[in-house]
């Protein structure tokens, strides 16, 4: 299969690993990826924060960039929430019909990539091996508005090598929030630390998630208290072989 | 409650929210009280809704028979009235909460009453009526337990279902003994129900007038529908002389049929019980049964103005059941006085800008991570994170159209411009990514940055931040294709 790959601003600026991994993961189980290279941003933090009409060009060079592409997979569940659930409504509140059109007709297409992988490509052992003992953090765009179920962990299970450990009151959202964690600091650090102390608490090393904004900002918090405990994103454990386990 | 922030009558803006709860969040005690009611009563609900087959649909018929409702608004609430007189009672038409608090205490003077009881009523606290009857020479009377505990402790209500949510047994020991008349007091849950039982008793049987809510009007019938667990609404409904219910106008729904699905609805989302304990529904007045004189208070307030937006009238659709409290991340720690609202949490943060103006409040629509917890829990379907957005999008636009320039050019406008600008063409975005890993050099340490500029500086309070690696994806990429393109080594 073609698949056009999303990599998202925030990855390809801060997070390449994932998107290595998403390339490497994806040719290594025979499909030939595509890079659209005029892809910049979604428009997700502009939208969200209430920079409707400054999105709204955002939204729109996506979907004429990606409007061909057969299948289109993110290493990111926000930024597909973005798509999928936002872009609709986007069209409608600005009663651009044809826009609505436009995206109605590609939101089928993208895909998260533990989604692509599960229920897609119906894999649950994608050939890993990663020997570390990992905790799962479902993020809250994977699990409400994506709706991805358990296929991050149903993959994460058929990892070789791996100690899964369930992490504690995973459901509850770990503060990051976009501009959230800047314009009410505080609250996002209360949430924060109920997230730290649950991970802490599984003794895993690692903890992963489908999107690298909620492991940026737990990832920062552990990195500053030397927690010695690291974020990784579920494609690079997905990706990880023989002789290739960096933690 | 005459001087909270919220108060109907004044154009002072809410405190912002982030300085309220940033406040909030340090009270130990409250920590405490929040995390062990909002926990316990999560786990209750999630189990009284497992026990529903049908659970989706009956949130599905909610959503849609309010949805319904709200679309023909005026025509239901003339049926309302219609049926209500029909049964022998009053309809009185209020435009906003003086209006109201007009209505009311004429009818409570007409009748010479120095003092009211009360059922809980949200309505009634966002109205300030317990003020406004008090200028009147007027006592209202809390006969709600949690609401008697907050009034005798002269606070605001901080959960729309459990006000004194903030309290625990010893604190509110120490309030009866200070205000009730009692000698000695355990902490005991039954002696303090006990306390205030006795106390309450007194008032059921000689006040003339009592006030309340309304869960539910059906415009069919003319029937008012009140819920609760102690049994004071059911004292406060049934004994007196005269009954006053006030009713947001959002309240109505169309048929008594449609009461089976908010029933069902409302008693599992909010105590996480399978039916409320006490169910009252009643029908204008009926001959030496019950209140001779019955009047209902249909109040606007606003409302008519959050109808006028299409994503934003959803917030009309709550049932004031509080699920979303409960399960918000936001609320469970800030608690509800930060909202500074008597609508906080999830709902709050949509309605309370709605019926009082954005640039009254603001910042309640940024006082969410938009994490969706509560749209899930919403009996009625309320797509809070949508409406959310939506607000943010009316905060952003009055701040460009604002007459103050300092509106206009603020910082983060301009940062969201000037990034706009450069995600819209990939050149700009390549330079400017480029630019970012020059441009933080004095500022990283290995992989991290520890301490951002200006208002960023929020995030490495606490975090590292990320620094921008050497080498972006699409850089990658570009070598990655090279390597493919190699024409193959043949070893064999």
């Amino acid at each position: 299969m073609r698949v056009a790959l999303f990599i998202t601003c925030f990855n390809d600026t801060l997070f390449p690993q994932a998107g290595r991994a998403t390339v490497q993961l994806l040719e290594r189980l025979g499909h030939t990826v595509d890079f659209p290279e005029e892809q910049t941003c979604c428009g997700q933090m502009h939208f969200n924060t209430g920079y409707q009409r400054e999105a709204l060009p955002l939204i729109h060079r996506f979907v004429q960039i990606f409007s061909q592409a057969e299948v289109i997979v993110a290493p990111s569940a926000s930024c597909v929430g973005m798509v999928r659930e936002i872009y609709p409504l986007a069209a409608e509140w600005f009663g651009d019909q044809r826009l609505l059109e436009e995206v109605q007709a590609l939101s089928p297409r993208v895909y998260e990539l533990s989604e692509f992988l599960v229920y897609r490509l119906g894999l649950e052992d994608v050939g890993a091996y990663y020997p570390h003992r990992v905790t799962y953090h479902p993020t809250c765009h994977s699990l409400r508005f994506l709706r991805v179920g358990d296929a991050p962990l149903r993959l994460l299970r058929a990892v070789r090598g791996i100690d899964l450990v369930e992490l504690p009151e995973a459901e509850e959202c770990c503060g990051f929030g976009g501009t959230f964690a800047i314009k009410n600091a505080d609250t996002s650090l209360a949430m924060l630390n109920d997230k730290l102390r649950n991970i802490m608490g599984t003794r895993a090393e690692v903890c992963t998630a489908a999107d690298n904004s909620c492991l940026m900002h737990i990832g920062g918090a552990l990195h500053r208290q030397r927690a010695g405990v690291q974020t990784v994103h579920l494609a690079e454990i997905l990706a990880a072989t023989e002789g290739e386990n960096r933690a | 409650m005459s001087e909270a922030p919220d108060n109907p009558s004044s154009k002072r803006a809410l405190p912002a929210f982030p300085v309220a709860a940033s406040k909030a969040l340090e009270n130990a005690q409250l920590r405490r009280n929040m995390r062990k009611a909002t926990s316990t009563i999560r786990e209750k609900r999630t189990r009284a809704v497992a026990e529903m087959p049908d659970w989706e649909e009956l949130r599905e018929a909610g959503h849609r028979i309010k949805e319904n409702v709200l679309r023909s608004l005026d025509t239901y609430l003339l049926e309302l009235e219609a049926s209500v007189q029909a049964a022998g009672g009053q309809v009185h038409w209020a435009r906003d909460a003086q209006e109201a608090n007009d209505i009311i205490g004429q009818i409570a003077t007409k009748h010479a009453a120095r003092e009211v009881i009360k059922v809980k009523s949200l309505t009634t606290d966002e109205i300030r009526l317990n003020s406004a009857l008090k200028a009147r020479g007027i006592e209202a009377i809390e006969t709600d337990l949690a609401e008697l505990i907050i009034q005798l402790a002269g606070e605001g209500s901080s959960h729309i279902l459990v006000p004194a949510i903030h309290k625990n047994r010893a604190e509110i020991r120490e309030l009866f003994l200070k205000k009730l008349d009692v000698d000695q007091l355990t902490d005991e849950p039954r002696d303090l129900t006990n306390a205030a039982r006795s106390h309450l008793r007194r008032k059921f049987l000689s006040t003339p007038v009592a006030i309340s809510g309304t869960n539910f009007a059906v415009a069919e019938t003319g029937s008012v529908c009140v819920v609760e667990s102690e049994g004071n609404g059911r004292m406060c409904l049934t004994l007196p002389r005269v009954l006053i219910s006030v009713m947001g106008i959002e309240k109505v729904i169309p048929t008594w049929q449609d009461l089976e699905v908010f029933l069902q609805l409302l008693p599992r989302s909010s105590t996480a019980e399978r039916m409320n304990p006490y169910t009252s529904i009643w029908t204008g007045v009926h001959p030496n049964d019950g209140p001779q004189e019955f009047h209902l208070v249909l109040l606007d307030n606003g409302r008519t103005r959050v109808l006028a937006d299409t994503v934003g009238r959803q917030a009309l659709h709550c049932i004031r059941c509080s699920a979303c409290l409960n399960i918000c991340p936001v609320y469970s720690r800030t608690g509800g006085h930060a909202y500074n609202s008597v609508y906080p949490g999830p709902i709050g943060a949509i309605l309370t800008p709605q019926l009082l103006g954005l640039e009254r409040a603001g910042s309640l629509p940024y006082a969410s991570s938009l994490c969706g917890a509560c749209y899930d829990v919403c009996p009625v379907k309320i797509n809070i994170p949508q409406v959310l957005i939506s607000l943010r999008g009316q905060v952003v636009r009055q701040k460009q159209r604002s007459r103050r320039l300092r509106d206009r050019t603020n910082p983060e406008a301009i940062v969201m411009r000037v990034i706009a600008r450069i995600f819209a063409n990939r050149t700009r975005y390549e330079q400017a990514q480029h630019l970012a890993q020059i441009g933080q050099l004095p500022i990283k340490h290995g992989e991290f940055i520890e301490k951002l500029p200006g208002e960023l500086g929020n995030w490495t309070i606490m975090r590292d931040m990320t620094a921008v690696p050497p080498q972006s994806f699409r850089d990658w990429w570009r070598t990655h294709q090279q390597e493919q393109n190699r024409p193959e080594d043949k070893s064999e």
